[in-house]
């Protein structure tokens, strides 16, 4: 028999779904019963709903992922396997078989994921296996200069969300006259809905580490932070092992190579800050400061940290930077779109079949990726809208679904690209619900600088919970409007700029909704509970007396065997009779 | 008193000569102490030679550091925006009924529990998602709720 590997996904999302345990019965399994199974780990392939995911290769049925591995099974699986036995169920992913994700991936091309789920990555030689810290060696022999020309000329965008060119803000860095430079990792991903920089960060740290240190060499830098959110253990600890081994292999520290360069990198936990992910008050959060943004210019590449010259690019962007040195700029350039070239990351959430981290070419349909990567809706509930952008983003409305994956065409239907988050709803979900919860998070985190972020947001804030609770008025949406004007015009960063942008666009694409609550006092997708009543559909009812039983107010009756009734003037629209019924006689309006 | 920040001679030693030391720092004492009491921040403001308003000044910008004492276990719920619409908030109720919080409390009166609120987590797609202490819980409903704090109790 051949030795086959057995791989198991321990990313943050696997270990929260039980792969720790799956991973722990194998290797005592192997322990007792010595078999010819190489035993390894990864991290995230991206399938986070098929979790906990396990790879064989090695037997004649070719490479196969299973999905929802458990310790009860996966024993079972893998003896299977050697025997050349493949699984009844829960393949997902094969090379010989029909894995039933394959066309998941069909329309996806990993450039910044290419070892994520693939390589160990506390393991450097896996790294190194891949081609990892060749491009760092090329980019030793090349000139800065042409080093940062091959950069403008692949056309990378900050992919941090607003998509400034990487190339240039590398030049305005690189021409800063000073002894001592900075760069910097932004990997402080804060976004609600966002995971894409955790799941390259715990799945492929040295790609980022490598994008870092070419990217100070041709910058002139000799040291570096990764500033990560604490809320990452993983990320942080994968970070330290490959910075570790990463010096201790000459790539990082004094003369690295024995060329007459050196770098020294440092990790810096975020403690919980939303606004820490401004690249200002990122650096002041670095110093030990509160996180407080200030005024450009001087752009850091002037006067950043500890006023000297840094540059600052996000997770996604260092992690392509290894690629492009080592593939040239034109290869990078033949995915994508002439003014967006590349991949981008999006990490797929809310009411998605096929929950998880994707990788797409630039210029894909919106459309494409839910219904093509995505797999489209969870549930029989048909689409209503998905949010790109976090925070600072908007909701994009089925009418808008043919929209391409660029930065320009995005950001011309009032959301914008953002880092990644994709967070898809369904119509369940209420609009104005969704833009009261993104302004009660920015109102939270907002750091209080700039009046017009600090009370405008809180005066938005109260308008729209109003509207929830039926208490709107119609002069309430201009109002939103006009305070929505003045927030951008008078805010110094990003947080504040694009604050009102969810509310803008749940306005411009579901008006309706709104003057649903306002005028009409109806909440459409039922979510807004002051606004939505039970009530038993006599027809339906049984009189088995079970919501009455679980009525924690008493408000409903009825005999046995008779159909029961809500009191409405009681009722505190707790949900507990709807849950309580197993005939559906329950409706919620 | 006196003898409780003699833990923190080690720690304070290492930040000395570091610059942006102070984050890092509070951290650390924080992971020591459980929580940043005014003492604590008035004693490390006098060793490291910090305005004792800057120390206070990050202590609360920053949601991570806590001034009050701590439950031994940590409860977070994640309110992030795929939770937000799976029900987070039906989550947190069922938490805030089980562990029978004191009102305007976070930490149960047997300091047993403190629950907090997060604004993401980062595993959406195992939404609704909790987190106590480093462990993580996925697809939660609110009646698996009690389960989950037992494994906790003791």
């Amino acid at each position: 028999m051949n030795e086959i590997s057995v791989k198991v996904g321990l990313a943050s999302c696997g270990v929260a779904a039980g792969a720790r345990d799956v991973y722990l019965k194998l290797e005592e399994y192997l322990a007792a019963n010595p078999l010819p199974v190489k035993l390894m780990q990864t991290a995230c392939i991206g399938m986070c709903f098929e979790e906990p995911i396990v790879e064989f290769s090695g037997s004649q049925l070719g490479r196969m992922h299973v999905g929802k591995a458990s310790p009860d099974s996966i024993i079972q699986i893998m003896e299977d396997y050697l025997k050349g036995i493949a699984p009844n169920q829960n393949v997902i992913l094969a090379e010989k078989l029909a894995g039933t994700h394959n066309e998941l991936l069909a329309n996806q091309h990993r450039i910044v994921l290419r070892n994520c789920g693939v390589i160990d990555p506390k393991s450097l030689a896996d790294y190194e296996a891949q081609g990892g810290y060749q491009a760092l060696k090329k980019a030793l022999t090349m000139d800065k200069a042409a080093i940062i020309e091959e950069i403008k000329a692949s056309g990378l965008r900050g992919r941090g969300g607003a998509g400034f060119s990487t190339g240039l803000k590398w030049t305005f860095a690189a021409k800063a006259i000073s002894e001592k430079k900075y760069v910097v990792c932004n990997a402080d991903e804060g976004d609600p809905g966002a995971f894409m920089d955790r799941s390259a960060l715990e799945g492929d740290p040295h790609n980022v580490i490598e994008g870092m240190i070419i990217g100070a060499y041709a910058m002139g830098a000799d040291e570096g932070y990764i500033y990560c959110r604490a809320e990452y253990p993983m990320a942080i600890e994968h970070l330290k092992i490959a910075i570790d081994a990463a010096e201790a292999k000459g790539y990082l520290g004094k003369n690295i190579l024995g060329s007459d360069f050196s770098f020294d990198l440092h990790i810096k936990e975020g403690a919980g800050a939303f606004v820490c992910g401004e690249e200002t008050a990122l650096m002041q959060s670095i110093e030990g400061k509160r996180g407080m943004p200030t005024i450009r210019p001087p752009f850091p590449a002037e006067k950043g940290l500890w006023g000297k010259p840094t540059n600052i690019n996000n997770v996604e962007t260092w992690a392509n930077v290894a690629w492009i040195i080592m593939n040239g700029a034109e290869a990078f350039r033949a995915f994508g779109t002439e003014k967006s070239p590349g991949t981008k990351v999006f990490a797929l959430a809310g009411k998605i079949a096929g929950s998880g981290l994707i990788e797409v070419p630039m210029g894909i349909p919106i459309k494409d990726i839910i219904y093509k990567v995505g797999g489209g809706m969870k549930t029989a509930k048909p689409f209503k809208a998905v949010q790109m952008g976090g925070p600072s983003g908007g909701c994009i409305p089925a009418e808008k679904l043919d929209t391409i994956v660029d930065y320009d065409s995005i950001t011309a239907t009032g959301a914008i690209m953002g880092s990644g988050g994709m967070v898809v709803m369904d119509s369940g979900t209420c609009m104005v619900d969704v833009a009261r919860f993104f302004l009660n998070f920015t109102q939270n985190e907002s750091c209080g600088k700039c009046t017009f972020c600090r009370i405008g947001t809180k005066r938005m804030l109260e308008i729209l919970t109003r509207i929830t609770e039926g208490k709107g008025k119609l002069e309430d949406i201009e109002e939103l409007q006009e305070l929505s004007e003045n927030i951008i015009k008078g805010s110094l960063c990003g947080l504040g700029q694009t604050a009102p942008n969810p509310v803008l666009t749940t306005l411009r694409y579901f008006k309706d909704e709104y003057l649903a609550h306002i005028v009409d006092k109806r909440c459409p997708a039922g979510v807004c509970t002051a606004l939505v009543s039970y009530r038993i559909i006599p027809e339906k009812c049984i009189g088995c007396t079970a919501c009455a039983r679980m009525c924690p107010v008493n408000c409903i009756s009825g005999t046995v065997k008779q159909a029961h009734v809500i009191d409405a003037s009681k009722c505190i629209k707790c949900g507990a009779c709807q849950k309580a019924c197993k005939f559906e006689a329950v409706i919620k309006e | 008193m006196e003898q409780d920040f003699k833990a923190l001679d080690a720690i304070l030693a290492k930040y000395r000569d570091r610059k942006g030391f102070l984050i890092p720092l509070l951290q650390e004492v924080q992971n020591e102490l459980g929580y940043l009491s005014q003492e604590t921040m008035k004693h490390i403001a006098i060793e490291m030679q910090v305005p004792a308003a800057d120390i206070f000044g990050v202590a609360t910008f920053y949601s991570m550091f806590r001034l009050k004492p701590q439950g031994k276990h940590i409860i977070r719920v994640c309110k992030g925006t795929a939770c937000h619409v799976s029900d987070a908030d039906g989550i947190k109720k069922a938490l805030v009924e089980a562990l029978q919080l004191p009102d305007g409390e976070n930490t149960t009166a047997d300091m047993h529990f403190t629950l907090m609120e997060v604004a993401c987590l980062g595993c959406c797609s195992l939404a609704p998602v909790i987190m106590v202490d480093d462990m993580t819980f996925g697809k939660l409903v609110p009646e698996a709720i009690p389960e989950v704090l037992e494994k906790f109790r003791y």
